[in-house]
């Protein structure tokens, strides 16, 4: 079991409730493959440093999850038949990205309590 | 018009000597590894506001020798930079980024 990390970009014209879909689709996927989702965040609309596909917004999302190694190709094949996503990042995650990662979660929850 | 004729043909009457060498400031601040200094182990490839401190403001990666950054983490610096990039939080071809 290794840790991951992935972002990916939704397309700006769907609906907040295509959007949960979509990453329920995912978050699903990964713990039928028998790996932990430890974490989701949700960035919101965000504008693009570049247009992708003639959008200049999309919809940022990020999960962290431990998971075998083969889910992550299984995982990205499905990213690439999906339209709705429009860029995708996979990322192992070493002890210090591990470590930063936590330290991030917390700053994230006392923004959110503050 | 003597004068200068003077000097360029190497004559000593016109030259400055000095008796104590000129007070020239030769103490460059020097650079220092900003991960290191400040205990850094992981750069984010999440945060574009801390990667634009090592482009320029066309959006390429900065040399080394100008930010002073080692190598090991110049390493670490470009593959994030590119990540980010990748995931459109920096553009690969800007202008006036700064």
């Amino acid at each position: 079991m290794n840790h991951y990390e992935t972002v990916f970009i939704l397309n700006p014209v769907l609906s907040d409730k295509q959007i949960e879909e979509a990453v329920k689709k995912y978050v699903s996927l990964l713990e039928s493959n028998k790996s932990k989702v430890s974490h989701k965040e949700d960035w919101g609309l965000k504008k693009l440093a570049y247009p992708i596909q003639n959008k200049n917004s999309g919809f940022y999302h990020l999960l962290q999850f431990e998971s075998d190694a083969e889910v992550i190709n299984s995982l990205e094949v499905e990213f690439r038949r999906d339209e709705r996503i429009m860029r995708f990042l996979t990322v192992k995650l070493d002890i210090h990205a591990l470590e930063w990662a936590d330290k991030r979660k917390k700053r994230n929850l006392s923004k959110v309590k503050a | 018009m003597s004068k200068i004729e003077e000097q360029s043909s190497g004559k000593k009457e016109g030259q400055i000597r000095y008796l104590t060498p000129l007070n020239i400031d030769t103490n460059i601040k020097k650079k220092y590894c900003r991960f290191k200094r400040s205990g850094i182990k992981y750069v984010d490839y999440k945060d574009p506001n801390f990667l634009i401190k090592f482009v320029n403001e066309q959006g390429k990666i900065l040399p080394r020798r100008l930010t002073g950054t080692s190598l090991k983490y110049q390493r670490k610096v470009s593959v994030a930079v590119k990540r980010a990039r990748h995931l459109a939080l920096m553009p690969y071809v800007g202008d006036l980024l700064k």
